[in-house]
């Protein structure tokens, strides 16, 4: 018997579908096992009938669906809803469906903050009124999943691995509950650390770390102890897939967090703060500190400023 | 009141759009409108973050074409801070958007349009998808498959990552190229570009054929076009200066630093995406089928159509053969896919060039920056378009100001042109059937939007 997958996107870029693309080969096997019955990146099942003539949204019944994005309008909300109803699996496939992701970044803004910015750069005819008709309106932020539907995996990355995505639907394919990482990107990263709490100060990543190109990952000292904001230490594993070895580490750039916290309700900001501050490292270094929430500003962690009465 | 077809969401596209027909009493269309849904405030929710960390957050705009987002980023904050990478840098940079647009190609052409064709506009929705194509043609499926995921694949391997990338850097490259990666970079690079040839080949003989009449008919509209050319004249995806042209084929270049004096932005209330237009032709804008204004198209038919020339043999070739049979500029909207085939061959000829430049393996990678007040504008052509990104920093180097615009957004007029068009001539007397309302999203599949 096969297992039907629906699949939908709400706030987000097509990222986390195109890594389900990247299965490759593994995705024509999967193909002889799964019926997708619903996704709207790869075929034309529509919301509305196949004849444009329906009043509400309705998908079609499914064993499991995948949601990428986040819930930032109306409309993401209704089809996150009508998901629920359908599919018996709820999987938040990516960090912006477990945490907002880097559009949650827009929860440091009012909405009127945005839309008058989007509408007034300097190439834009300023209209009278921002655009609305027939438009889902914007929810009053940018929520995750699980702030508005139950969810029953979190699979987070930004994108996910490909191996994440594969182990994990085979596992749910065998009645399996699905093994996923638990570590920290730090855990799995194979830089030299040595541990020295000589670093009073992080600098910008504005010159090439120290590295011999020609020698292997596990030659080269940690980043952040070049002094360098590495996020690896608060950002939980499994970007590098099976082979584990974290991905913008590989390429010597250091981790930004896009996993999300280690424990789904960390938080990568304090958290990463106080490791900084007990290794003895002035946090006022940093240029700012939104950003290290930027993949995890959802569940209210990132709100516009207090006005100043 | 006339009745109301809803296509939502308008699918194997890249994003959240659908498109609302109103019919007249007489059963034939009133008004259609394609509504863009999804708006996240990027211009926004940069301000105040350091400019170098940019090409990391605004590659989130666009799962698809995220090396496009990343590389005009670190082009815009080179400029900010005033550095320019080593030539090694450089080449590397172009290197990945030129192997990401050959993947992109694949990934659109057999993914996303070709089972309107391969399958046809007018089959059960069930099997007009690429999955339908893996069914009914295993063999070539499986080397679709082989193929895009060899080109994604090398993008990985070497940079790290290949979707949402981080390897560009402020002032260069994160890491510099080993002979031994070259070697076999080159080798995968000869079996794409085999690849390609074969599915230039395949179309022209097997694909496009039987909808000639189609391809005449469907969605044509009448347009200027944008694209980025070299000194030559010549089609680059990388670098350049930009060129609008108008349909009589005159243009006018200008340097993408100055997009803002050529290009407006139009707002119109039933959507939240933007309408660009040609600000410079002072004829305002306007989507009327049979009188247009301020209209252009960008994406690989505006490219092919402003370039003088293809700087690679097979791509020239193809190109001579096109403007043969379609004239220059083409304005027939379903040869976007014919186009987007050729740019698929220069991409694989040009990496393999950029591969064979002995400077591609130069340790000298990366130029220091230092965090300073400053403005740049960084463009290259994304698979869906040319692609602005705009910043001025302050003197901490955080970002006070950011204005981006995206490949899809030009051809959001056009896109609506298009539909009306198709609704137009397809839907009489009120009939609508699934076919008709599939050869509608045809017209706006051609964009990849």
């Amino acid at each position: 018997m096969t297992v039907r997958v629906a699949s939908e996107w709400l706030n987000s870029c097509s990222g986390c579908e195109i890594s389900i693309i990247d299965l490759g080969e593994r995705l024509l096997d999967l193909l002889k096992l799964v019926d997708f019955v619903h996704i709207p990146a790869l075929m034309d099942s529509k919301y509305l009938g196949q004849k444009g003539d329906g009043k509400h949204i309705s998908l079609p019944d499914a064993d499991v669906g995948l949601i990428s994005g986040g819930i930032r309008n109306a409309e993401h909300l209704e089809v996150a809803e009508e998901m629920r109803k359908k599919c018996k699996i709820i999987i938040a496939l990516g960090t912006c469906a477990t945490h907002g992701g880097i559009p949650a970044l827009c929860n440091s803004y009012s909405n009127n903050e945005i839309l008058e910015r989007y509408y007034s750069t300097e190439t834009t005819d300023k209209p009278d009124a921002f655009p609305s008709e027939g438009l889902p309106e914007l929810e009053e932020r940018c929520f995750a999943l699980d702030e508005k539907i139950n969810v029953d995996l979190h699979l987070p990355g930004c994108p996910p691995h490909p191996d994440q995505i594969f182990s994990a639907l085979v596992a749910l394919l065998e009645g399996k509950p699905p093994v996923l990482p638990s570590k920290s990107v730090c855990d799995t990263c194979p830089t030299i650390r040595e541990g020295k709490g000589q670093l009073k100060k992080l600098r910008r990543f504005l010159q090439e770390p120290v590295c011999n190109p020609d020698e292997p990952l596990d030659q080269m000292r940690c980043l952040l102890e070049q002094g360098v904001l590495c996020m690896g230490p608060v950002t939980k594993a499994g970007c590098g897939g099976d082979q584990r070895i974290p991905r913008c580490i590989s390429a010597r750039v250091p981790c930004r967090g896009c996993y999300g916290p280690v424990r789904q309700d960390g938080n990568q900001m304090t958290d990463m703060l106080n490791a900084l501050a007990s290794n003895g490292v002035d946090v006022d270094s940093l240029s700012e500190y939104p950003s290290l929430l930027r993949f995890s500003g959802a569940h209210g962690r990132l709100r516009p400023p207090r006005k100043e009465a | 009141m006339g009745q109301v077809i809803n296509i939502a969401p308008i699918t194997r596209i890249e994003g959240h759009a659908s498109i609302h027909i109103k019919l007249n009493d007489d059963g034939g269309v009133e008004d259609s409108k394609v509504q863009m849904l999804s708006l996240r405030g990027f211009e926004k929710f940069v301000e105040g973050k350091p400019a170098e960390e940019l090409p990391r957050i605004v590659n989130r705009i666009c799962g698809i074409c995220p090396w496009h987002h990343h590389l005009a980023s670190n082009k815009a904050v080179d400029a900010c801070f005033g550095v320019t990478p080593p030539p090694a840098g450089h080449k590397l940079r172009e290197l990945m958007q030129t192997i990401a647009h050959a993947e992109d190609k694949l990934l659109h052409f057999f993914f996303l349009a070709a089972a309107d064709f391969v399958i046809g506009p007018d089959s059960d929705y069930a099997a007009r998808n690429v999955i339908g194509i893996a069914k009914a043609n295993p063999e070539l499926a499986t080397k679709v498959v082989k193929m895009r995921q060899k080109a994604k694949m090398v993008l990985e391997k070497f940079a790290g990552k290949a979707i949402h990338p981080v390897a560009g850097v402020t002032g260069g490259f994160a890491k510099p190229m080993s002979e031994a990666d070259r070697k076999s970079i080159l080798g995968e690079m000869q079996e794409i570009l085999d690849f390609a040839l074969f599915t230039m080949d395949f179309a022209k003989t097997q694909v496009f054929p039987p909808y000639l009449d189609t391809i005449q008919t469907l969605g044509v509209i009448n347009t200027g076009f944008i694209g980025t050319v070299d000194d030559e004249g010549a089609l680059n995806l990388y670098d350049g200066k930009l060129r609008i042209m108008k349909s009589d084929g005159t243009y006018t270049d200008f340097e993408y630093a100055e997009y803002a004096d050529f290009i407006g932005e139009h707002v119109e209330p039933y959507t939240y995406g933007k309408f660009p237009y040609a600000k410079f032709w002072n004829e305002g804008f306007s989507m009327d089928l049979d009188n247009p204004k301020g209209i252009y198209r960008a994406n690989c038919l505006a490219r092919i159509n402003v370039a003088d020339k293809i700087s690679t043999p097979r791509a020239q070739a193809e190109l001579e053969e096109f403007r043969e049979k379609f004239g220059r500029p083409a304005q027939a909207t379903l040869l976007y896919h014919w186009a987007r085939l050729i740019e698929e061959v220069y991409a694989c000829e040009h990496a393999i060039d950029l591969l064979n430049d002995p400077e591609i393996t130069d340790t000298n990678i990366r130029t220091s920056a230092e965090p300073k007040a400053g403005w740049g504008v960084g463009c290259v052509e994304a698979p869906r378009g040319t692609l602005i990104h705009d910043y001025s920093t302050d003197e901490n180097g955080l970002i006070t100001r950011a204005n981006m615009i995206v490949g899809t957004t030009h051809n959001i007029g056009p896109i609506n042109m298009s539909v009306n068009q198709a609704a137009k001539m397809l839907i009489r007397d009120g009939k609508v059937d699934e076919g008709i309302l599939n050869r509608i999203e045809m017209a706006v599949r051609a964009y990849d939007p």
